[in-house]
């Protein structure tokens, strides 16, 4: 009852928005129609009624949007913005910049299916999409989650090891327009935890300097090699802002994994974003019933995090990968990097690999269990749960 | 743990509904999650929202699909939309309807039905065909899950000034006619 005295009930796209109006950003750009979600409308309110002191740009496309934050953060400003599905597409080859320029914008991706066919529900696929851009990728499990990784991004990104820009994904309407109770720092406390943005770098016209420039092969190679050496540094990072997060809010949801029940676990799950709290759910049921069975959460999907899985489930005699996206031709994605981490190491779990919920498709109770049953009879490279076969006949 | 599925049609405040729950049964210090049926919203189409409610926090966020609870915003639903499916045995269906709970024709028998004519106390108290806030009160004094003191306070919470305070009375005049005191 005390835990839940001290929060307050709130549409997840609004925690973010508050989340991020604490950190005070000094440039929002954002498309203000579909795709969009509420995040930025509640933003725009908070801007309109003196609440945020900051720049809110509303442009004609969310291509638009993101070279606003870049030029903003090229400028030295904090900067923020939000898209989902094909919006967060048409982004993409500006991300890419955003992250070659080593500028620290927060983007949340809200994740949600894309065309074609035309969806408006959840899935992961538009986010994995900008795998390779070097955007720091985090995702978050709940709405809490979500809130307070809000608030580490900011301090991820412009850490001077690692400068780049972060993304969290949130499933769309999963969690985006869910209510539940989440805590609310105060403004001090995040002051506290995150200072004003230092920029090693920025244009001004005090200093004039040139970002972007056009590279020869002599210089091209070493700045995609310190790119991804930032990356490796992000994972350290990444660690260390979680624990100062803890003792400053008192709030762990992992670093880049989080583990539950997995030390002796003979099965353990694999997933990211909100499906890792269904499969907390069951395993908990699972249990209850003695069967050894744990979860792991991907929570950084980049840098992704090769060694701090093996360590959590190679005891496991199976692992299940669950994950709401395909590599069209390929397996899931979270599927192919697992396989990748495990590669060359001793005791090797069994693995399976699982297709669910694309398009906004409930991922049941019936649906993880169906999985569980598969794998432990044989193990699966790619295999879609819940097709409907009547809706598979070829022309 | 107790579920509810909440229908009604688009432009009813099924959403609204299932956030007022929640926060209600947050007041009263329990865990709560209000999750609104995903689709294109359009007025007057089927829409459904979802709301747990329990003692520890809450883990699942699939749709509810075995509920405890039903209420139906809209009776015209019934009959043309599968609306009782999944629901558990002596469990709870709250309809907005003039008519008595035997007058309502659903399979089986194996639910306990009770009705409130709550299109009708908000056209008197709220002037506008909004039922979701006495719903919520009928709830309350029907099954004691949300306390009408949590209800008034989600009320206060999502509204305010003379459309709280009207909504607040209609909520606590279900929740009485519920309770046999009006």
């Amino acid at each position: 009852m005390d835990q839940v005295r001290k929060t307050v009930v709130l549409e997840g796209s609004r925690g973010v928005a508050e989340a991020v109006r604490l950190c005070r950003p000094n440039v929002i750009a954002a498309y203000p129609i579909t795709p969009q979600t509420h995040i930025v409308e509640n933003l725009s309110q908070m801007v309109a009624d003196g609440l945020l002191k900051a720049e809110n740009i509303r442009v004609e496309s969310e291509h638009s949007a993101a070279s606003a934050v870049l030029g903003a953060s090229a400028a030295g400003a904090r900067a923020y913005t939000a898209t989902t599905s094909q919006g967060f597409l048409l982004m993409l080859e500006v991300l890419y910049n955003m992250a070659g320029l080593r500028l620290p914008v927060v983007l949340t991706a809200v994740n949600r299916g894309i065309s074609a066919p035309l969806t408006i529900h959840n899935d992961i696929q538009d986010s994995l999409a900008a795998r390779d851009t070097g955007f720091v990728q985090l995702y978050a499990e709940d709405n809490q989650e979500a809130l307070d990784m809000h608030i580490q991004a900011f301090k991820i990104a412009e850490d001077h090891r690692v400068l780049l820009p972060v993304l969290i994904g949130m499933d769309g309407f999963i969690l985006t327009h869910s209510f539940e109770p989440v805590s609310l720092p105060t403004q001090e406390e995040v002051d506290e935890f995150l200072p004003p943005y230092k920029p090693v770098f920025y244009l001004t016209p005090k200093a004039p300097l040139t970002m972007g420039t056009k590279t020869d092969p002599e210089f091209y190679t070493e700045a995609r090699y310190m790119l991804h050496k930032a990356q490796q540094n992000a994972r350290q990072v990444i660690v260390e802002v979680a624990q100062e997060f803890k003792e400053k809010f008192g709030r762990f949801s992992g670093d880049l994994i989080d583990t539950y029940l997995t030390e002796d676990a003979e099965i353990i799950f694999v997933s990211m974003g909100s499906l890792v709290s269904n499969l907390r759910a069951i395993a908990q049921e699972l249990r209850q019933e003695g069967k050894k069975v744990g979860v792991l959460k991907i929570r950084a999907f980049r840098p992704f995090p090769f060694e701090e899985i093996v360590r959590a489930i190679s005891g496991a005699k199976i692992v299940i990968v669950m994950e709401k996206d395909i590599s069209l031709g390929a397996t899931g994605v979270l599927a192919q990097e697992i396989r990748a981490a495990f590669y060359g190491k001793a005791n090797v779990p069994r693995l399976s690999g699982f297709v669910v919920g694309l398009g906004g498709r409930d991922v049941t109770r019936e649906t993880v269990l169906k999985g569980l049953r598969l794998a432990q009879e044989s193990d699966h490279l790619c295999t879609f749960l819940d097709l409907n076969p009547e809706l598979l006949e070829e022309v | 743990m107790k579920e509810i599925r909440i229908h009604g049609r688009g432009g009813q405040g099924v959403v609204t509904a299932a956030e007022l729950l929640a926060i209600a049964a947050h007041a009263d210090g329990k865990y709560a999650q209000a999750i609104p049926s995903f689709g294109s919203e359009r007025m007057g189409a089927p829409v459904q929202a979802f709301v747990r409610i329990s003692e520890e926090k809450i883990l699942m966020r699939t749709h509810v699909y075995n509920p405890d609870f039903l209420i139906v915003q809209d009776a015209t639903l019934i009959g043309a939309y599968d609306i009782f499916s999944g629901l558990k045995d002596g469990g709870y269906v709250l309809i907005n309807s003039e008519k008595k709970p035997e007058e309502i024709k659903i399979e089986g028998n194996r639910f306990r039905v009770a009705t409130v004519p709550a299109t009708r106390i908000a056209l008197e108290i709220l002037q506008r065909p909004i039922p979701n806030t006495i719903l919520i009160g009928a709830f309350a004094g029907l099954t004691g899950v949300v306390t009408l003191e949590g209800v008034k306070e989600s009320i206060r919470h999502r509204f305010s000034g003379e459309i709280a305070r009207k909504n607040e009375e209609a909520a606590e005049y279900a929740y009485k006619l519920v309770k046999g005191g009006q």
